[in-house]
């Protein structure tokens, strides 16, 4: 009899080293903003001073807990395998299940590394306005990157005008909210429902187109939505945008001063500071990131989305294997744009006010450059190249001029070391491990 | 051999443009057999497969199949994929077209798409992993290592089909058209590509899957040791008209066929263009 179980073989020392630094790399991209550096009060004005010893000190125990921490799994995973060859009457179906089942590979040990330093960041920059900023910025490009990794790296369709979904989710939750009093959480899958339906719209018209002509459609249907959002004077406020847009609320009760009603600072009996609301839209699109990872890497796993693979490897043997290749590209679309429209409506609740200038084409050749530019595919690599293309820019906020000279090294450098993205291996869907018979 | 047609071809024709790819072709497949259809380069061979599994739309004519369970069907009226899918006739390329990225394993699965993807309920019982949608995952991976099995290929199930040397792929390919459930199978030169031992190996396995499997078999190929030693029946083309048609001994004496074809240079490995 057979098992379908994920691949696993012990790793060698050299890998073990090389697992370790990759995560001490990350260690280090984290912490040269978050660690590194910080601000000084001296005396009415603000100094940046730099904290390298202690940023060594991060970085190395990185390096070394993630040794421990293999080391650990390994001995955990030895004995699981262990007890469950011993029930050779399992049955192929269920082996096969597992193997539908995330496996524990490198990639996701270091992916659930980067879920702890995310949760754990603000417990240490409680305080700190400008890092929780960035970080819920960057969230919300890896939510972006990740529901675009959808259409461009699974199913294979270059779309440069996804931002377009973006503006979508955002305008709706907008509308809904000032015009007729929506809560964040009602408007949610409204608005994703709609910027789902402006997928299956955009992809209707371009189903028999491929790559650079594919391309050229989806970017002139994102500035077709931006100029109407211009235009459209009475809908969308036109270049004016939309203010005043209310902010989410737990249960009802909203971030507001004390002695507000609703207040949550009252109702918890915690002291009011307007760092709460920061750290709970941290925490948002920290939720809703993580779920579309859940649910993209899970569709993956699922007949669908095997579906896209094959249609982005070959259509023509896609068709003759029996797969409509007209749904499977337009559910790519769909559920690409329903996730780019939640990310939407975020960004509009966060900002409290939108305008078309949020919603430019530089946004999708951002979002399409954190795709390609991390590997065609891989969701960890979604993150990395977010947090490269998002921080950058920013780290060179003290020489303005020389941001996007910076920026655009970057992508070289990625593009000359990593041709297919900084991770570009693809994690298969399927492993089969044969098991010897069992008496 | 049932005596039952399968597949009948009437007055077929396809033009682009100027050119007639295919000139009033009429031809019955039989019913569990293997048809052979040969011709020189250009003859129009890979065009009639593209007529077939509808990625043309003939100009003149009718294709129909005669499947067991549903009637008549006309392969002419329906779009690629529902030839594979309602007709049960499934194909495979000359240019091998395998999921390059994907490994052999999700290959096979991916060809099982409908019935895992009705299984799944539109995805909504696979994300919530009900125990229906487990059950069918698992049978189609159980259905793809079964065909794996069968074809010697259990060596390099998780290997991205990419990554495998030609003869493997042909192979590969044809393991991924059998997990279509395919009444008819349309080969597209199976054995370019391949060595004699390999050839021989592939004699035996159309044999088998024509007398164990009950699967119908139409076969383009130029390798006549496969040819000539597997098909119950062939077909000559030769500037998209048949020139010949009957067994395999017929065909060796027939003055038209050697005038075209068999009095070229056999040893000649040709490859031959979409015509």
């Amino acid at each position: 009899m057979t098992a379908i179980v994920h691949a696993h073989h012990t790793p060698t020392l050299s890998e073990r080293l090389k697992d370790a630094s990759a995560a001490a790399f990350i260690a280090l991209i984290l912490g040269i903003p978050m660690i590194g550096m910080t601000t000084v009060d001296q005396g009415g004005f603000l100094a940046v001073m730099t904290r390298w010893p202690q940023l060594a000190l991060f970085v190395g125990l990185t390096f070394a807990g993630r040794i421990l921490f293999s080391l650990a799994l390994e001995t955990i995973k030895r004995r699981s395998q262990g007890r469950k060859s011993g029930k050779s009457a399992a049955s192929a179906a269920e082996a096969a299940n597992a193997a539908l089942k995330r496996g524990t590979k490198p990639e996701s040990v270091i992916g659930w590394l980067a879920v702890g330093i995310a949760v754990a960041l603000p417990i240490f920059f409680s305080e700190d306005r400008y890092i929780i900023d960035i970080a819920t910025s960057v969230l919300i490009y890896i939510m972006l990157g990740w529901g675009l990794n959808v259409v461009v790296g699974l199913a294979g369709l270059l779309d440069l005008g996804y931002v377009a979904f973006y503006a979508v989710g955002a305008y709706t939750y907008a509308l809904l909210s000032t015009q007729f009093g929506w809560g964040f959480w009602e408007a949610l899958p409204v608005a994703g429902g709609l910027a789902a339906l402006f997928g299956v719209l955009l992809g209707w018209p371009t189903l028999r187109l491929r790559g650079d002509y594919l391309a050229i459609v989806t970017l002139g249907f994102g500035e077709i939505i931006r100029l109407l959002l211009v235009n459209w004077t009475e809908l969308s406020g036109g270049p004016n945008g939309i203010t005043s847009i209310p902010r989410p609320s737990v249960f009802g009760y909203a971030f507001l001063p004390p002695d507000t009603e609703g207040s949550i600072a009252d109702l918890l009996g915690i002291e009011f500071s307007p760092m709460h609301r920061l750290l709970f839209l941290y925490y948002l699109i920290l939720l809703l990131a993580l779920l579309t990872n859940l649910f993209v890497t899970a569709m993956r796993r699922l007949p669908l989305g095997r579906a896209w693979e094959a249609v982005r490897e070959d259509e023509i043997a896609c068709k003759a294997m029996g797969i409509n290749v007209t749904t499977v590209k337009l559910s790519a679309f769909a559920i690409g744009a329903m996730l780019g429209g939640f990310a939407g409506v975020f960004f509009a609740a966060r900002q409290g006010f939108i305008s078309p200038e949020s919603f430019t084409f530089s946004e999708s050749a951002i979002i399409l450059a954190i795709v390609v530019l991390g590997g065609m595919g891989s969701q960890l690599g979604v993150v990395l190249a977010a947090l490269v293309l998002v921080m950058l820019p920013e780290l060179g906020r003290d020489f303005a001029e020389y941001r996007m000279l910076l920026f655009g090294f970057a992508m070289i450098v990625i593009m000359v070391w990593r041709p297919g993205g900084i991770l570009a291996n693809r994690t298969p869907t399927l492993i089969h491990v044969p098991t010897g018979d069992k008496a | 051999m049932t005596g039952k047609t399968l597949l009948s071809v009437q007055n077929l024709t396809m033009r682009f443009g100027g050119l007639t790819a295919i000139d009033n072709l009429s031809l019955n497949v039989p019913d569990q057999a293997i048809t052979g259809i040969i011709g020189p380069n250009g003859a129009g061979k890979t065009t009639f497969f593209n007529c077939l599994t509808g990625f043309y739309k003939p100009t003149e004519g009718a294709v129909t199949l005669n499947h067991p369970t549903k009637g008549p069907i006309r392969l002419a009226d329906l779009p690629s994929h529902k030839v594979a899918q309602a007709a049960q006739v499934v194909r495979t390329f000359q240019n091998i077209r395998l999921f390059a990225q994907m490994t052999v394993l999700e290959n096979l699965v991916v060809a099982q798409h409908n019935a895992l993807q009705k299984a799944s309920m539109f995805s909504i019982a696979g994300l919530l992993r009900l125990p229906g949608y487990r059950k069918a995952a698992g049978e189609a991976v159980e259905r793809a290592l079964s065909w794996l099995k069968r074809l010697n290929l259990m060596d390099i199930v998780n290997v991205p089909a990419g990554a495998l040397p030609y003869g493997t792929q042909r192979r590969v390919e044809i393991a991924r058209a059998l997990c279509v459930n395919p009444l008819l199978l349309c080969l597209d030169e199976p054995a370019a590509g391949l060595n004699p031992k390999e050839s021989a190996e592939l004699n035996t396995l159309l044999l088998h899957l024509v007398r164990e499997e009950g699967v119908s078999i139409l076969l383009i190929e130029h390798d006549m040791s496969v040819v000539m030693n597997v098909s119950d029946h062939i077909c000559v083309l030769n500037y998209g008209r048949k020139i010949a048609e009957g067994t395999p001994a017929e065909i060796r004496v027939d003055p038209n066929v050697i005038k075209a074809y068999l009095g070229e240079d056999e040893d000649d490995q040709p490859v031959e263009k979409a015509s």
